[in-house]
């Protein structure tokens, strides 16, 4: 309704469909001969917008099941990688239409499925990981060799030194919303009514020993870090320690506080050092809190589920500005006391 | 010829009032569409709008095409932000527009807003400009306190509803509730499950007191169980219930008073809350049982056995539930429940690494054969397989919504260690209605041809750690014609599958992709090739031109609208228009 140029609207889409779709898309598969639109005519005039790589695609098309069986072999990696570069030199010459090409191609070649299973659960942690990963210059091989020879197995996809003893919360995922989390671990913290026959007991017990928590009703609290921009939120209930809770705070910051730090992207994993010791005061950084009455405390000198029913946002403090700060010293002293 | 005339010779008013029996609005957006004067008879008429993206258009421009709305429903951020994917501070706010409609709809009647930021200045603004105000919604809002309530409560003198369902208010204080009037006593409904401070009980029992029309009333989890039988006593009437902390010292008077409080409630149909639930008090709800058709227990971690209650609930449709209700309770409701429309598990330990209790495929399946209107389905587990979504997908061709999620990403069919592509091809194959899908377990780009094969009424589809290639997501902008939302992360889809659909887009609400693999060049290119979409990329990392244009984008949401882009971005959001990319470069 706006704008009223449907002229246009009818003709960008055909400049944007710009990937030869006979070969790449459409011979897929022969079942899907119903998904050609295009006339011959209209092929003509397409454009390539798509990044180049056209061989490789349809390499995999004529051996859809048997590249996805390779997928499996990490060995398989190189050699389709290699296959994929020298496509993109070829086009990148021949392209007549190299104005709307993508300069850089060699990014794109990590769409083969082969780095599937590694970008997968890197990714999907808070992006500092994925940063690093991508921009290193071994990154092929890191690939190759990280990449679990198995991916259907999936304990092995990722980094199976993590896997059982600690799953680092990925964000997000299960998709489940905060208030959910929350009563999942407030009930978890209850006792099990199995261990009882009448539940009679049990619920007594747990009406006595109501925490204070049970009435909260998010554990998602608020962090911020000095010298980083942006803050985030952190689900207490995903933690249970205050030790997962400090490498998350590195798993969170370390990439950010490079970025402000160092302006530019270049030699990243050098500028990056892991944030330690925000628990004792050893690091450069130190973790502070505002509990619920507002005052500022340093995290790790109550008990965690005291600290978790308490907590209202947390912050991340150059550990030489903690010691000019006067924290909430006498309430310290009367629960230590 | 002659039907022309006709059309023509109907008087105005008279269209206008065959029109006001035309609800849905893509109906009324059909007629106004026939002509030039329909769409003007229309526009003046229409009462209710619903704008499923708060930045696809301005609250000018709708105010200017609808003169005379009565009630509003807008909806803000991406839906992915229930899961925290949506960085703090992203935008949302929905004080434009209520600035807006303060002098542009004096008469406005109903607001339902859901993901967007609601600051107290804006429910205040809220509370003065709308003179005969009735019903707000706020769902899965954030931003205001119980002081912005307050102001709602004191000055929404005709107040109906106030449903504040899964909102994040800050709790300043319970007293709140005590600002509505004594002269109010309109409330319909009322749903402050979410709050967690207590309210002050007094005023909650005089202002149920004197609702008589008060048909849904949801407590929060600070109203102890004692109380619960006074208020039930006070609204008889009641049609939903709440209930708060289910628990209380086990006196046997308080037991047998609430048992008869709940017999006094001949009309409930569904109920909720039961946080902190004591088993033993649960037969106080035996009286209501029979009747109740929505059940939501997901906030109940009661095991098993105790959960034997939902087999008497025998006309249930909708039942909410933790897994703890186990392979053997769902069997029980299966057996019982011949009504069940709508089931969701939820997880109750969705952070730990093995499996709390005995909860499998075998559930659901047993579901699908028992419940022959079950149509709609939220369930994880932790394991799958592909025969046992064929048998779902064969048994319940009349599923529309069906969102299965294994825990663990990437769980390939525990019996054959195959993908789950066949089986997820099944359900899209099967159920020729499906609307909306969440894929998960271990996904080739040929569950993606499935579905943009066979899925042709999906209108909404989650994908998460899947996919192989370009491929897997050009099959489904391809194929999937009646596609509205689209959501992703952590697959591998980038430019090519993106800038070959990009015409598909613009028929979209929107598209997420966040750990993807989508370069901001194609980002750049789409944003300046398609004026009208607004192609934001979220990044935290910093500014865009600090990596190379190949690299992959963080957060990619792209959507649709007549407005332009917007004007609140925060300094991790780019709009891709054709400025902005000149800007960048």
């Amino acid at each position: 309704m706006e704008g009223g140029s449907s002229m246009n609207g009818e003709t960008r889409p055909q400049l944007l469909n710009l990937i030869p779709k006979e070969r790449e898309w459409l011979m897929m598969r022969e079942s899907g001969e119903r998904r050609h639109h295009g006339s011959s005519e209209e092929k003509k005039l397409e454009l390539r917008l798509g990044p180049p790589g056209g061989e490789d695609w349809s390499l995999k098309d004529n051996n859809n099941n048997r590249e996805r069986d390779e997928s499996l072999l990490s060995l398989s990696y190189f050699s389709s990688m290699n296959n994929n570069q020298n496509n993109i030199k070829n086009q990148n010459n021949s392209n007549g239409f190299s104005f709307l090409q993508f300069p850089t191609s060699t990014k794109t070649s990590q769409t083969t499925p082969q780095s599937l299973p590694v970008m997968g659960k890197e990714s999907s942690q808070p992006c500092c990981t994925k940063v690093v990963d991508l921009q290193s210059a071994t990154t092929a091989e890191k690939k190759a060799f990280s990449s679990s020879p198995v991916p259907a197995k999936n304990t092995a996809v990722s980094n199976s030194s993590q896997k059982r003893t600690a799953p680092a919360p990925v964000v997000g995922w299960p998709p489940i919303r905060s208030f959910r989390k929350n009563l999942a671990s407030t009930s978890a913290s209850k006792p099990s009514t199995e261990s009882s026959p009448n539940g009679v007991v049990v619920s007594n017990k747990s009406i006595n020993e109501k925490p204070v928590e049970h009435i909260r009703k998010n554990m998602f609290v608020k962090i911020n870090m000095d010298g980083v921009p942006i803050g985030r939120k952190v689900d207490l209930s995903a933690y249970h320690s205050y030790d997962k809770l400090s490498t998350a705070v590195d798993q969170l910051f370390r990439g950010l506080l490079a970025d402000s730090s160092a302006g530019g992207m270049v030699n990243k994993q050098e500028e990056e050092k892991a944030i330690t010791g925000v628990l004792d005061g050893s690091g450069e950084y130190t973790l502070v809190y505002e509990d619920n009455e507002g005052d500022r405390m340093l995290v790790g000198d109550v008990p965690w589920h005291m600290f978790v029913s308490t907590v209202k946002r947390l912050r991340v403090l150059k550990s030489s500005e903690v010691s000019a700060l006067s924290l909430g010293s006498s309430k310290q002293a009367k629960i230590v006391a | 010829m002659l039907k022309r005339m006709s059309y023509s010779s109907f008087p105005e008013d008279v269209l206008e009032h065959v029109f006001s029996f035309v609800q849905s609005d893509k109906d009324r957006n059909a007629i106004s569409l026939v002509c030039k004067s329909w769409f003007e008879i229309e526009r003046w008429c229409r009462r209710r709008i619903f704008v499923g993206n708060c930045y696809a258009v301005s609250p000018r421009m709708v105010i200017r095409r609808f003169p005379d709305v009565r009630s509003v429903e807008l909806k803000g951020k991406p839906h992915f932000a229930d899961f925290n994917l949506v960085p703090e501070g992203w935008g949302g706010h929905v004080y434009p527009w209520i600035y807006a409609m303060a002098t542009g709809y004096p008469c406005l009647e109903e607001i339902r807003l859901k993901r967007m930021v609601v600051t107290d200045e804006t429910l205040e603004l809220i509370a003065k400009s709308f003179k005969n105000f009735k019903v707000l919604v706020l769902s899965s809002c954030e931003g205001f306190s119980t002081q912005g309530l307050a102001a709602i409560a004191a000055n929404c003198r005709n107040l109906r509803e106030l449903d504040l369902r899964e909102s994040e208010v800050e709790d300043l204080s319970g007293n709140w509730l005590s600002h509505f009037p004594d002269t109010c006593t309109s409330l319909v409904a009322l749903n402050i499950a979410c709050l967690g401070s207590e309210v002050s009980f007094s005023a909650l029992e005089r202002l149920v007191g004197r609702s008589p029309n008060l048909r849904t009333l949801r407590l929060n989890r600070a109203v102890p169980l004692d109380k619960l039988a006074n208020l039930l006593r006070r609204a008889p009437q009641l049609v939903e219930l709440g209930t708060g902390a289910y628990s209380s010292d086990l006196r046997p008077e308080v037991l047998s008073n609430l048992a008869g409080a709940f017999s006094g409630c001949k009309e409930l149909k569904g109920m909720s809350g039961f946080w902190d639930v004591v088993p033993a008090y649960l037969p106080a709800i035996y009286p209501v049982c029979s009747g109740l058709t929505s059940l939501n227990l997901s906030y109940a971690s009661i095991q098993s056995p105790d959960l034997k209650l939902v087999s008497q609930c025998l006309n249930l449709q909708r039942l909410w539930v933790l897994d703890y209700i186990e392979d053997s309770g769902l069997e029980a409701l299966a057996a019982s429940c011949k009504d069940l429309q709508e089931l969701r598990v939820f997880p109750s330990e969705p952070f730990g690494v093995e499996p709390n209790v005995s909860l499998t495929e075998q559930g659901l399946v047993c579901v699908s054969e028992g419940c022959p209107k079950l149509e709609s389905v939220l369930y994880f587990c932790r394991r799958f397989s592909n025969d046992a979504l064929v048998t779902i997908a064969r048994n319940r061709p009349n599923m529309t919504r069906f969102r299965l999620c294994i825990i663990e990403p990437r769980t390939p069919d525990y019996l054959t260690h195959q993908p789950l592509d066949r089986g997820f091809g099944a359900i899209v194959e099967h159920c020729k209605d499906l609307r909306r899908l969440s894929l998960s377990g271990l996904l080739t780009d040929l569950v993606f041809e499935y579905i943009g094969t066979y899925a042709k009424k999906l209108e909404m589809l989650s994908v998460a750690f899947a996919g192989e290639s370009d491929l897997g997501l050009h099959h489904v902008l391809s194929g999937c014609e009646s596609l509205r939302k689209l959501e992703i992360r952590d697959c591998p889809f980038g430019d090519k599958a993106l800038l070959a659909n990009a015409a598909k887009l613009e028929t979209m609400r929107s598209l997420w992709m966040s750990s993807c693999l989508v370069s901001l060049e194609a980002c750049k290119l789409l944003g300046q090739k398609m004026p009208r979409l607004n192609v934001e990329v979220i990044d935290e990392r910093g500014p865009l031109d600090s990596r190379p244009e190949s690299f992959p984008v963080e957060k990619l949401y792209i959507y649709r609208s007549v407005a332009g882009p917007r004007f609140d971005m925060p300094g991790f959001v780019w709009n891709m228009d054709e400025d902005s990319a000149l800007r960048l470069s």
